[in-house]
This record gives structure tokens, sequence and C-alpha cells, in this order.
């Protein structure tokens, strides 16, 4: 029987990049450039695993977002992944974590799936949440923040190193899982790859498509509201010397200064 | 006053510092109440009231320890269902996030995670968080259900404020969900006997110009010397020289100390997304153009192999 794998994947700005606030305290996606959230690759890579684990897989690469974001389904299917669905919407604009994961839910569900695969956050929200918020609605396990993830007889295996204790997982599918970036290095997509991901088919879905009403997403249905962004202030220059014997003495001094001593 | 419902984090009732941080920021929304899970309860309602907790609810059950989130989750909003809280106050660690966002589907609630300070406001809390890798701080709110917020480690000064920290039992009914996520088994990490990273006052991390897993052993003498945690950036944890449990930066861990040493640590994006917020930054670097020296209230341009045993020697030696 076939294994129906749905990655959840992100468009983001570049990290790298000047990233910015728009006037309605949305991000501001036309300042930096976007790319498929770094994270998201390590999810992309462990399905490509698990698919050649498989005696038969699919994979389906899944994003909510504005209309660049078919940029990230295309790397994702360069990489690999067989079709993309891409839900977008203008009355999307600003919608927040719970109202994503309720879309994307509705969009995993029409898709039909055996397993969620999703990166362990977004590399500019960074909450972290999304994998865990589509379990509750999906109703099935989450085994998330896993560094090694296996698929066999229907049952998904992975190792989870927590903050105090490395934990070993097991769920029966269909389940969501999330992968760290201890997880494996994601492959460059190959000159053929991109070349096929070209003839990929990418199924757009709306609003209208997964039953939810406008009402429900956007800045205006948000379950949070952000009421003021400030840019940080620079930091003042510091001081900074060279070693010329004496840098340790003189650093000590200085946190002997601030107390730290 | 209204109450506010503070998820405990704690190992066999030892609280763990972030959870007094939460009752000391939830005293000014209301009355903690503390949601106390797993064995150890009266032991850690000592410690709870102390810090201002009017009671704690307390569950134990081998649900919790033996599945993954979910029996916690169920846990949490009988408790929920308990108080009619104003707000839900849960650590943000990795597990805890994802037990505040589950319950905020469940009650029909917005989520704000990572906060790094709180404050009552006209239309309910008011939660600062440090976001686009500290480049940006804004104040958030939750505008639909009961306000469910994470907040960070070392976001405020715990403050004792006693209370009676009367402990009730809460029963708990776990749903046909709960047993999902078998937890097969559970190794627990070594101490290394240094405080926690994203808990410690002092960090000390080291980078590629650590050059090796062998010389690791000068950054944590240094460490020792200030009480302080080890850290590491990705490059020394992709490298293999420091366990990846010690990552500071945007894919490991975020710290916020009073200070933190940066050494052989050039300071790219990554990792400065996850230090950037500590209040005294130091850096030691034998690339003067580094980009961690613009960040720097002290920077010393030299090798790190010189500059830091003289360090801890002299720190030993004023410490006497």
């Amino acid at each position: 029987m076939s294994l129906r794998i749905v990655v959840c994947v992100k468009y983001v700005p570049d990290a790298t990049g000047d990233r910015h606030f728009a006037e309605d305290l949305t991000t501001d996606r036309e300042s930096v450039d976007g790319l498929l959230s770094e994270l998201d690759e390590y999810a992309v890579e462990q399905a490509l695993q698990i698919s050649e684990d498989a005696d038969d897989a699919e994979i389906t690469v899944l994003t909510v977002g504005p209309d660049d974001a078919k940029d990230a389904l295309r790397k994702a299917l360069s990489m690999g992944a067989d079709k993309a669905v891409h839900v977008e919407d203008d009355d999307l604009h600003g919608t927040d974590v719970i109202g994503t994961s309720a879309v994307l839910a509705k969009a995993i569900e029409k898709t039909g799936y055996d397993l969620v695969v999703c990166g362990m956050a977004s590399t500019d929200g960074t909450m972290g949440v999304l994998p865990a918020l589509l379990a509750e609605r999906l109703g099935v396990p989450q085994v998330t923040l896993l560094s090694e993830v296996s698929v066999t007889d229907g049952k998904v295996n992975g190792r989870r190193d927590g903050d105090t204790a490395t934990e070993q997982l097991e769920a029966s599918l269909p389940a969501v899982v999330s992968v760290t970036d201890q997880s494996g290095e994601a492959r460059y997509p190959s000159f053929k790859g991109i070349m096929a991901a070209k003839k990929k088919p990418v199924e757009s879905l709306d609003l209208d498509d997964l039953d939810i009403e406008a009402d429900e997403v956007g800045l205006d249905g948000a379950w949070t509201k952000v009421d003021d962004a400030t840019p940080r202030p620079a930091r003042t220059a510091g001081t900074v010397v060279k070693d010329e014997g004496e840098g340790g003495k003189q650093l000590a001094e200085f946190l002997a200064e601030r107390k730290f001593v | 006053m209204a109450e506010v419902l503070v998820y405990v984090d704690h190992v066999d009732g030892a609280v763990r510092k972030p959870t007094l941080e939460l009752l000391t920021l939830a005293r000014r929304l209301g009355d903690p109440v503390a949601v106390h899970l797993g064995a150890g309860a009266d032991e850690a309602a000592k410690t709870l009231g102390e810090y201002g907790a009017v009671k704690v609810l307390a569950a134990d059950s081998a649900e919790f320890a033996d599945y993954l989130v979910v029996p916690k989750v169920d846990a949490l909003q009988a408790a929920y269902d308990a108080v009619s809280p104003a707000a839900v106050l849960v650590p943000s660690s990795a597990e805890g996030k994802e037990i505040a966002a589950r319950l905020a589907v469940r009650i029909g609630s917005g989520i704000i995670t990572d906060a790094v300070d709180l404050e009552a406001g006209d239309e309910g809390p008011v939660a600062t968080q440090s976001v686009f890798a500290a480049a940006f701080t804004t104040k958030s709110r939750v505008s639909k259900g009961t306000p469910v917020i994470t907040v960070k480690p070392n976001s405020t000064a715990p403050e004792a404020a006693p209370a009676a920290g009367t402990v009730e039992q809460l029963s708990v009914s776990f749903g046909e969900k709960s047993t999902g996520t078998k937890i097969v088994s559970r190794t627990p990490r070594e101490s290394s006997g240094r405080p926690e990273l994203t808990e410690a006052a002092i960090v000390v991390s080291g980078g590629r110009g650590v050059n090796g897993a062998e010389n690791f052993h000068i950054i944590e003498a240094l460490a020792d010397s200030l009480g302080a945690a080890v850290g590491a950036s990705r490059a020394a944890v992709d490298a293999g020289w420091y366990p990846h449990s010690n990552q500071v930066g945007q894919t490991g861990k975020t710290v916020s100390p009073q200070l933190y040493v940066a050494t052989g640590i050039s300071g790219a994006i990554q990792h400065r997304a996850g230090m950037q917020t500590s209040k005294t930054i130091v850096a030691i670097n034998k690339d003067a153009e580094a980009p961690i020296f613009d960040l720097v209230d002290y920077g010393v341009v030299g090798d790190l192999f010189d500059v830091v045993p003289a360090l801890t020697e002299e720190v030993k030696t004023r410490k006497g």
C-alpha cells in the first residue's frame, strides 16, 4: 500500500537579510528575498529518505502563502518531492499560527495522508508549535523534534533529544512528525531534479476549496494582535582591545567593574 | 482577583527557576494557581507557595511519563476548566510550547510564545517579544479567548511573595488520543554539574576558533571559574566538538544571560539570533573583523589559547 507523505513547508524572508515589519505589523515580504525555510529542508530530506525506504511512497509538499511561495514548493520538488499543493488566497494575509494550522489541517485532509512531516520551527516566527497544533487538529499522534526518524510496518519511530533526557518514541500512522537540524543534512537539488521539478504538478487551493470562511483567517481573524514593533536600539560601541599579553587581565578587570567577578 | 494558571516545570518536585519567574510575572495579572503534574507536589508546593502560588493543583499519573505531551495537555485543560483563569502561563521549553499550543486550540484561544516580559493591559496581558534575531521588540496580546502565553527563561528575577500554596488534587480524565505517542525509553542526560544553559546567569561559549573537542576544556575551565554554563556555536556542534544540547543559536537554544562570553565565535546571524539579548556581551577572537565585535561591550582581539587561560587565572585570583 502506498505511503502518502505530506511535507509542510514555509516560504520565509531570508534570515541573513534585513528583516522588517510592514505598516500593518505583518512581516514585510517586499524588503527581503524569500526562500524555503532552512529548517524545512530537513523535513523534505527526511521525507525523501522515508520514501526511499518504503515500497511505494508519494511525497506532496504543501505550503500556505502568497504567489512567491511557489519558490519554496519548487525547491522541495527539485529536491525530489512528487507534487505540490499551494494554498493561496488574498484573505490569508496576516493569518497567525492558530489560523495557519487550521488551513493546513484542512488542506492535509483534502490531500490525503499517512504521515505529515514538518521542520522543527520556521526561521521567521520561530515558534515551533505548528507540528503540535496540526496533530491536535488532525487528531493523530505527534512525534516531534526528532533527530532520527524511521517508518516501518505502519509505525513511526524516532529519537527526541530533550533538555534533560533523550527519548525513543513510537506511534502508529497516521501521525505528524517534526525533525530538527540534527536529523541529517538536506541534499542539494541536482540539475536533473531542477529540470524535472518544472514538470511536476502544483495544485492551487483557495479558502473556498477548503470550506474556510474568510473571517476565520487573515489579520482581522487572527487570535493574536501585534500592537507595536520597535527596532532594537543599536548597541553603543563597546571597547575592543588588542591582546598584547594583557588581554586576559584587561577583560578580567572589565568583568570586575561590572561585578561579574 | 482573577486567577492565572502557571504550568510548573520541575524534576520530581524540584521546581526549576523559570517557573518561579512565571509566578513572579503572573502576580502582575492576578492570583497565581500552579499546576503540578507528576511526583513531588507536596515538596514543590513549599517553593511554589513561597513565590506566590495561592493554590497548587496536583495530579500524578503514569501517563505523564509514558506518553508524549498529550496527557499533560489533558491535565492542563482540566485545570483550566476548574479555574476559568484570566491567563495561562507556561515556560518556553520545547515541551512547554507544545503543551500550550494544543491547549490554545482546545479552548479556542490565541497563543503567544517566547515572551520576554509581561504586563497587565486594558485588553488583557501585553507580552513583549524579541523577534527577527532580536532586531525588533514587539508588544502583542491575545485577542481571542483566554491568553495562553509561554515565557522564556531569564525574563525576570524571581521575587518571593509568600502565599498559601495549598495543594488540591486535580482530577484528570485522559482522552483516547493521550496514549498515541509512546515513550519507549528515556535516557536522562548526564549532568555536567554546571547551570542549565537557558537558565544560567553567565554563559561561556566556544566556536570554530576552539579548533577541536580536545580544546573545549579551556572553555569549561573559564566557565567553572565564573560559575557559568557552557555553550557552543553551530560550527563547533556540527564539527562534533560539543553536544547539540549546548548549541546557542537560531536552531539551538536562545539564551539571555547577564553575561555572555563568546570565544572563537565569528558572530554569524544564526549565532547572534541566539544570544543578542544578553545583557553584557564580551568576545575573544583573533579576527579583528569578526562581526561579533559589533555587539560587544568589551572585546579582545587575540588568540583564545592565550587570552582564555589568562582570564581564567585572573578570575580565580580575584575570587580568591
